[in-house]
C-alpha cells in the first residue's frame, strides 16, 4: 500500500504532497524534512530504495526535482519506482515538456491527475489517456 | 475563489494550519461551476480526515451530483466518495452508487466500483449484499473496471481465501488474456501489456494457491508463461518478474517453475544494476525459508554483498542472514550485525536489530564467553530503546540456567567476571537497562566469586553508581537490592553502614526507604539470612493468593455485624431495585486509584503477582463501575471523599487493631511503597516488630521481582532455544494458574438458595477479596467501613432474603469452610476427571450454563478430542476432552493453543496432561477472551504427545462473536441514560417476513440465538440490551414499520454495533428463510 506521495526539490521545499492516511499538519513538515533529507544524502550509484522506519521510501530524481513515494512492506519497490516515472509521462504528456514551474502553478491540475492514477493508495489507473480524459473535459469545459 | 482555495492547498501542503478556509472548500464544492467544483472536491479530499465533523456537510453536495445528468459531476461525486466519506452516511448514498454499476460509460461504473471499494474498507457490512455486483463487475467487458473490482477481490480474499476458490479460472483467464497482449494497445507501458494490472492478478493467485495444490494447479501454466514473456529488459518487467517468483514459492511447488524462478532470482542478484540487486535480496531472503539451499549457490555474491558501500543492501543482506543463521554461523553473523550496528544511528534500525541479534545470541550461543559479551554490546548499544523482553530473557537464562550445572556455574562466573571490569572503569556510561543488569547479576551471583574477589570491592562499586547522576531511582532500586543480597552474605562492612548512613537522610524517599530497610536487616543477620537466601532466585515463592491468614479478621468483622461481601454484579442488581440505598460508587473509583499503586508496587513485591490477577479479574468491576457512576450525579457528592473523610481518620486507626495482621504477611510490601510511609507509619504504628516484617518483605521482594518479573514475561517463543529451560517455569505458571482459576471460579459463581453452603463459602471468599482490595492503601479503608455500614440499610430493606442467614452463625460456618476453600494447594478444579467412560460429559457444575455439544475436532488411532463450549456469564470456556483409546497410559501430553491477535486465552496458551491412563478421559478448560473485535476468527492448536516418537495432532476451533455476546440485564430508565452517553452508532433497516409479523417474535429470535436481553417492549418499539465480554456493553433499539424492522445499534466501542448488525440481519435472513421454506412446504402438497 501506498502510504504518502511526495514531490520535494533539492532545496527541501515541498512541491506536492498527498497523504493516504491521516498524518497530522505539524508531523507532515518533519516527515517530509526527514525524507528529502534522506534521499539527498544518497549518491546516484546507490540504490532508490530506503527503510526508513517502519516502511519503505522509493524515490526518482528528476532533475531538481525529488519524487518520494512512502510505501509499507507489502509493496513491490520496483512496481512504484515505475509508477512515479509513469507519473511523470503522464505530466509530460499534459504539459508538455513538464517543468517544475508547471506543477507549481497548476497543483491543483497535477492533484487531479495523480488522483485518477492512484486511490486510497492503491494504483488505479496507469493508462495515459484514461487518466487524462476526466482533467481534458474539464479543461474544455473551461474554456467555452 | 478557486484560485484562493488552490493557494490554500498551497498552504497546508506548506504546514501552515488553514482550518479557517475548509468550510469554504466544501462551499466551492457546492456551488461554482465545473472546475471550481472540481477543485473544492480535490481541497476537501486534502484537508479533511475521515472523522472530520465538517465533512457531514459535503453528503448532500455528493448526493445531489450523484443524481446530476452531467457526466462530468457524477464523475467527480464518484471520486470524492472513493476518497472520503463519512461512514455512518454511506447507506445514503449506496443505492445511487449501486446503480451507477449499470451506467452505460465505463468511466462512471469503474468509478463506481471504486467507491464501493472504499466502502468496503471503512464498512464490510454496509456492502455484504452486493457481492454478487462485484462478480458482475469483474466480468466486465471494460478492462478499467475488471481491474477495479480486483482491488476488491485482493482484500477480500486477503481476509478469507478460501471463499473465493472458484474465482481462481477467472483470474487465471484473465492474466493469460493480459500476458497474451489481447488488450488494447493503450494500455501497454513500454510495450508491456498493464504490468500493474499483471502484478495485481499475481498477488490475488498467490493468496488463493497458498497451501492449496488443487487451486495451486491451474495456474501452473499461466505462471510460467509470465516468467517466460517478461523477457525485456526493462524495470517493470522486473517487477513483474518478483512478483512472479513470490507467487510461485508461495503457492504448492512445482519443481520446475520453482527452477525458473531461482534461475530469475539469481539473474537479479548477480545484475549489476543496484535495485534489481536489491530486488533480488530481497526476493532471496523471502524464498529461502522454503529453500535454504538457494543460498549456498549464491554464498559469493552474499558476501559481497555484505561489504557492499550501500547501506541499504547491507541491512537487506543482514536481514537475508538472520534467516539463514545457525549454529555454525551464528558467530561471523553476529558480529556482522554488530558492526552495522554501531554505525546505525536511527532509533528504528536500532530496536530491530538489537533484538534479532539477541534472538540468535540465545538460539545458537556457541560458548559462554561469547555469549556474554555479545549481550554486553547489545545492551550497551541497544540501552533503552530496545525491547525491555531481551534483558528479561537474559537474566532469566542466567537464573534458571541450563541442563548442565557446571556449565551454569561458569556462565555466572563469567557474567559477574565481566560486569566487574565494566563498572571498573570510571567515566563510563551505561544505559539504565544495562545497569540493572549488571546490579541484579552481582547481587545474585557475585557470591561464585567470592574466594577471589572481596565483597567490599564489588560493593563499592556499586555504592559509586549509586552517587552518579545519570543513574535513575529505578536503577538505583536495583542497585540497593544488590546490594542488600551481597550484604546478607557477609558479616558487618563499612561500606555497608557509610550507605546506611548516608542514604537514611537522603531526601528521596524511595533510597531513605531502602536505607532503614538495610539498617533492620544488618542488625537481624539470621533473619536476613532466611529471607535471602543463595541462590534461590528460581525458586518458588509460595503466594497464599486467597488471603486466607485474613480468615480471622473476616470472620471477626462478619461477627461484628459486618455484611458478607457480594460480587459486584450480586451488588449492582440490589442497587438498581432499590436506587435510593447506600450509593457505593465513589469507592469504585479510589478502587481504581488504588489498584493502579497496586500495580506499581506490583514490580518489586511477589503480591503484585497476585494482585496482579486481582486486578484482571476485576477489571470488568472496574470498567462497569466507571460507567455506571456516570449515571449517579446527585448522590456521589454526599458520598465523596472529602465528605467522607474525618470519619475515616477515626476507622483507620481501628482498623488498624483490627487489622494487626497475621504474621508473614505479604501485604506488607504495599505499604512500603506509600507515600505517607514515615510519619504516618508512626501515628498508625503497628508494632515495630511489624514494621520491620514489612520493610523485609519489601527488600526481599525487590530482589525477587527481577527474577518474577523475568519468568512471568518472556512466555514467547521458547520452543527453538537451544538452552532450554527447566520445566519449573511451568511449574510456576501451574501452581499459579490453580488459585486463579479457583478464583475465577468463585467470582463466577452465583449463589444458588438451595446450595446455601456453598454460598457462605463464596461469599466469605470474596469479602476475602474485597478485603484485601481494602488493605491495598489506607483510602480503602473508608470502603471496608462502608460494608460495616451496609448491614442496617439492607435490614431496612429487606432486600436479600439470603443474607440474614449468611449471618446467622458467622463465626461456626467460616471455622469448617475455611479449610476446603482457602487451601491454595487444591487440586486444580479443571482437571475434571470422568475416567469410566470415554464419551465427554460436562461436570454438573458447568453443565448447568448453556453449553454446545461436544464436538469431535480430531483425532487418531491413539486420542481423540472433543471440544465443548461452555457460555458462562463471564467468559466462554473451552473445556476440550482428550480421549485416549489406545490400551496403554499416555504420558506428558501438551496441549498447546497458538497465539491469535483475537483472542486472548487467560490462563495461558498450553495445558499439560501428566498421564492420560488407556481408556480414558481427560479434560481441561480454558476461558477465552477476545482481544480485537471480529466476526469469526480461528484459534488452532496442536495436541503433542509421546508414544514412540513425538506425535503432534493439530485442531482448530473457530470462534464467533456470538460467543462473546452476554445479555447484559438492565431497566428501561438505565437503557435511556446509557443511550445517550455512546457515540457511535449503526442504523439499517431489515425486511421482516410476513410470516415473523410481530415485534415480540423477531426479538425472541435475536434473544435465542445472540443472546441479547430484551429489556422492555413499547407498542412497536424494543429495547434489547448486550455486551461483549468483558464489558463492553452494546444497545439496540428496534421498530417495526410496514415490514420493515429498523435496527439501531449504539455502543462506547466503534466496532461492535457493526459486527453486531451484521450477526442480527444473519439470523434475521436465516429466519426469514425459514419461514419462507415452510410456508413453501405448506403450498406444495
Amino acid at each position: 500500500m501506498i502510504k504518502f506521495f511526495l514531490m520535494v526539490n533539492k532545496q527541501g521545499q515541498t512541491r506536492l504532497s498527498r497523504y493516504y492516511e491521516h498524518v497530522e499538519l505539524h508531523k507532515r513538515t518533519l516527515l517530509e524534512a526527514e525524507v528529502i533529507k534522506n534521499c539527498l544524502s544518497r549518491s546516484k550509484d546507490q540504490c532508490s530504495f530506503i527503510e526508513y522506519k517502519d516502511f519503505k521510501l522509493v524515490y526518482r530524481q528528476y532533475a531538481a526535482l525529488f519524487i518520494v513515494v512512502g510505501i509499507n512492506e507489502t509493496e513491490n519497490e520496483m512496481a512504484v519506482y515505475e509508477l512515479i516515472h509513469n507519473f511523470v509521462e503522464v505530466l509530460d504528456k499534459y504539459f508538455s515538456r513538464v517543468s517544475e514551474l508547471d506543477i507549481m502553478f497548476n497543483l491543483d491540475r497535477v492533484h487531479i491527475i495523480l488522483d485518477e492514477m492512484v486511490l486510497n493508495g492503491c494504483i488505479v489507473e496507469t493508462n495515459r489517456s484514461r487518466i487524462l480524459a476526466p482533467l481534458l473535459v474539464l479543461d474544455k469545459m473551461a474554456e467555452t | 475563489m478557486k484560485e484562493c482555495m488552490v493557494r490554500l492547498i498551497y498552504c497546508e501542503m506548506l504546514g501552515y494550519e488553514s482550518s479557517f478556509g475548509y468550510i469554504h472548500a466544501i462551499k466551492l464544492a457546492q456551488q461554482g461551476n465545473l472546475l471550481e467544483k472540481r477543485v473544492g472536491y480535490l481541497a476537501v479530499s486534502l484537508f479533511l480526515h475521515e472523522n472530520h465533523e465538517l465533512l457531514l456537510l459535503l453528503v448532500n453536495t455528493v448526493v445531489k451530483d450523484l443524481q446530476s445528468t452531467n457526466l462530468v459531476e457524477v464523475c467527480m461525486a464518484l471520486t470524492v466518495v472513493s476518497q472520503i466519506f463519512p461512514r455512518e452516511m454511506i447507506p445514503a448514498v449506496l443505492p445511487l452508487i449501486e446503480d451507477k454499476l449499470q451506467h452505460s460509460k465505463e468511466i462512471i461504473r469503474r468509478k463506481a466500483v471504486q467507491a464501493l471499494y472504499k466502502f468496503y474498507l471503512i464498512a464490510p457490512n454496509q456492502v455484504q449484499h452486493i457481492h454478487d455486483k462485484f462478480r458482475k463487475a469483474l466480468c466486465d467487458r471494460d478492462v478499467g473496471v475488471m481491474a477495479a473490482s480486483l482491488h476488491i477481490y485482493l482484500q477480500m480474499i486477503k481476509e478469507n481465501s478460501s471463499g473465493y476458490k472458484d474465482l481462481t479460472e477467472s483470474f487465471v483467464t484473465i492474466l493469460k488474456q493480459v500476458v497474451g497482449g489481447k488488450l488494447p494497445i493503450d494500455f501497454n507501458y513500454h510495450s508491456v501489456p498493464a504490468p500493474w494490472l499483471q502484478i495485481q492478478l499475481l498477488r490475488i493467485l498467490g493468496l488463493l494457491g497458498k497451501d492449496d495444490p488443487r487451486t495451486s494447479e491451474l495456474m501452473y501454466d499461466v505462471l510460467d508463461e509470465s516468467l517466460r514473456r517478461a523477457e525485456i529488459n526493462h524495470n517493470i518487467t522486473y517487477a513483474i518478474l518478483f512478483e512472479c517468483v513470490q507467487t510461485i514459492y508461495t503457492i504448492h511447488p512445482k519443481p520446475d517453475l520453482l527452477e525458473k524462478a531461482a534461475k530469475c532470482i539469481g539473474k537479479f542478484v548477480l545484475s549489476p544494476k543496484i535495485n534489481l540487486k536489491y530486488l533480488g535480496l530481497k526476493a532471496l531472503t523471502y524464498v529461502i525459508q522454503q529453500d535454504p539451499n538457494l543460498a549456498l549457490q549464491h554464498q559469493m555474491t552474499i558476501i559481497e554483498c555484505l561489504d557492499h558501500p550501500d547501506p541499504i543492501i547491507k541491512r537487506e543482506t543482514l536481514e537475508l542472514l538472520y534467516r539463514i543463521t545457525n549454529g555454525q554461523n551464528v558467530t561471523v553473523i553476529v558480529q556482522k550485525m554488530l558492526d552495522y550496528l554501531k554505525q546505525s544511528k536511527e532509533e528504528y534500525t536500532i530496536i530491530n536489530l538489537v533484538s534479532k541479534i539477541a534472538e540468535l545470541a540465545e538460539k545458537y550461543a556457541p560458548a559462554n564467553e561469547w555469549f556474554i559479551q555479545t549481550m554486553n554490546a547489545v545492551f550497551s548499544i541497544g540501552g533503552d530503546v530496545m525491547h525491555p523482553d531481551i534483558p528479561n530473557n537474559f537474566l532469566r537464562l542466567l537464573a534458571e540456567g541450563f541442563d548442565d550445572e557446571k556449565e551454569d556455574e561458569q556462565l555466572r562466573l563469567y557474567a559477574v567476571q565481566s560486569y566487574l571490569g565494566l563498572l571498573e572503569e570510571e567515566d563510563a556510561v551505561y544505559p539504565q537497562k544495562f545497569l540493572q543488569v549488571m546490579s541484579w547479576v552481582l547481587g545474585e551471583y557475585s557470591y561464585i566469586i567470592n574466594d577471589e574477589g572481596d565483597p567490599e570491592v564489588i560493593m563499592t562499586r556499586l555504592c559509586k553508581l549509586l552517587k552518579k547522576t545519570f543513574v535513575t531511582s529505578e536503577t538505583k532500586a536495583w542497585i540497593m537490592a544488590a546490594i542488600t543480597k551481597i550484604a546478607s552474605l557477609n558479616r558487618g562492612s563499612k561500606t555497608v553502614d557509610k550507605l546506611i548512613q548516608e542514604f537514611s537522610t537522603s531526601l528521596d524517599t524511595c533510597m531513605r526507604q531502602y536505607a532503614f530497610e538495610l539498617k533492620h536487616l544488618c542488625e537481624d543477620k539470621d533473619l536476613m539470612k532466611n529471607l535471602l537466601p543463595r541462590d534461590a532466585s528460581c525458586n518458588d515463592m509460595v503466594v497464599d493468593a486467597s488471603l486466607s491468614f485474613l480468615d480471622g479478621f473476616v470472620a471477626e468483622g462478619l461477627s461484628r455485624g459486618a455484611a458478607p461481601y457480594k460480587p459486584h454484579h450480586q451488588r449492582q442488581e440490589e442497587k438498581l431495585s432499590q436506587e435510593k440505598a447506600l450509593n457505593f460508587e465513589p469507592y469504585g473509583l479510589s478502587l481504581s486509584s488504588s489498584m493502579s499503586s497496586s500495580g506499581f508496587t506490583g514490580r518489586q513485591s511477589p503480591t503484585g503477582l497476585s494482585f496482579g490477577s486481582d486486578v484482571s479479574g476485576n477489571s470488568t468491576e472496574m470498567g462497569q463501575k466507571e460507567m455506571s457512576s456516570l449515571k449517579l450525579d446527585g448522590v456521589k457528592k454526599l458520598w465523596g471523599k472529602d465528605g467522607y473523610l474525618p470519619k475515616k481518620e477515626s476507622k483507620t486507626g481501628k482498623e488498624d487493631k483490627l487489622e494487626a495482621v497475621p504474621p508473614g504477611s505479604t501485604l506488607g510490601g504495599n505499604m512500603v511503597d506509600h507515600p505517607l510511609s514515615e510519619a504516618d507509619q508512626e501515628v498508625v504504628s503497628p508494632s515495630e516488630e511489624e514494621k520491620e516484617k514489612q520493610q523485609l518483605a519489601s527488600t526481599l521482594f525487590v530482589g525477587l521481582a527481577s527474577n518474577n518479573a523475568v519468568s512471568l514475561m518472556g512466555k514467547a517463543d521458547t520452543t527453538t532455544q537451544k538452552f532450554k529451560r527447566k520445566s519449573k517455569i511451568s511449574e510456576t505458571q501451574n501452581s499459579e494458574e490453580a488459585p486463579s482459576i479457583q478464583y475465577d471460579a468463585t467470582l463466577s459463581f452465583r449463589p444458588l438458595p438451595e446450595a446455601q453452603s456453598n454460598d457462605n463459602e463464596n461469599i466469605q471468599s470474596t469479602e476475602h477479596v474485597r478485603l484485601r482490595k481494602s488493605s491495598l492503601s489506607s483510602s480503602e479503608v473508608l470502603e471496608a467501613s462502608v460494608s460495616f455500614k451496609r448491614p442496617q440499610s439492607l435490614t431496612e430493606a429487606g432486600l436479600d432474603a439470603k443474607l440474614p442467614d449468611c449471618r446467622l452463625s458467622p463465626s461456626s460456618l467460616f471455622a469448617d469452610n475455611n479449610i476446603e476453600v482457602f487451601q491454595p494447594s487444591q487440586v486444580i478444579p479443571s482437571v475434571v476427571a470422568s475416567k469410566a467412560s470415554l464419551i465427554p460429559s460436562l461436570s454438573e457444575e458447568l453443565a448447568n450454563n448453556p453449553h454446545s455439544e461436544a464436538v469431535e475436532l480430531c483425532s487418531c488411532d491413539t486420542l481423540a478430542v472433543n471440544l465443548c463450549k461452555v457460555w458462562t456469564d463471564d467468559c466462554l470456556l473451552l473445556v476440550l476432552f482428550v480421549a485416549n483409546r489406545s490400551s496403554s497410559a499416555l504420558k506428558n501430553v501438551n496441549l498447546v493453543f497458538e497465539n491469535s491477535e483475537h483472542f486472548k486465552i487467560v490462563e495461558g496458551l498450553s495445558y499439560h496432561f501428566p498421564v492420560i491412563k488407556a481408556q480414558s478421559l481427560e479434560s481441561c478448560q480454558k476461558s477465552v477472551q477476545m482481544e480485537k473485535n471480529c466476526m469469526q476468527e480461528i484459534l488452532v492448536g496442536s495436541l503433542n504427545y509421546q508414544l514412540e516418537m513425538e506425535t503432534g495432532l493439530e485442531f482448530s476451533v473457530t470462534l464467533s462473536l456470538t460467543d462473546f455476546i452476554r445479555p447484559m440485564k438492565i431497566t428501561t430508565e438505565d437503557f435511556g441514560k446509557l443511550w445517550l452517553s455512546f457515540s457511535n452508532d449503526v442504523k439499517q433497516n431489515v425486511k421482516m417476513s410476513p410470516s415473523q409479523g410481530s415485534l415480540s417474535i423477531a426479538l425472541n429470535t435475536l434473544q435465542q440465538k445472540l443472546k441479547l436481553h430484551v429489556v422492555d417492549i413499547v407498542g412497536n418499539e424494543g429495547l434489547v440490551a448486550c455486551q461483549l465480554l468483558p464489558s463492553v456493553p452494546c444497545l439496540l433499539h428496534c421498530r417495526t414499520h410496514a415490514g420493515m424492522l429498523a435496527l439501531w445499534l449504539r455502543s462506547p466501542c466503534s466496532a461492535l454495533p457493526d459486527s453486531l448488525l451484521y450477526q442480527c440481519q444473519k439470523f434475521q435472513l436465516a429466519t426469514r428463510r425459514h419461514a419462507r421454506k415452510q410456508i413453501h412446504c405448506h403450498s406444495s402438497p
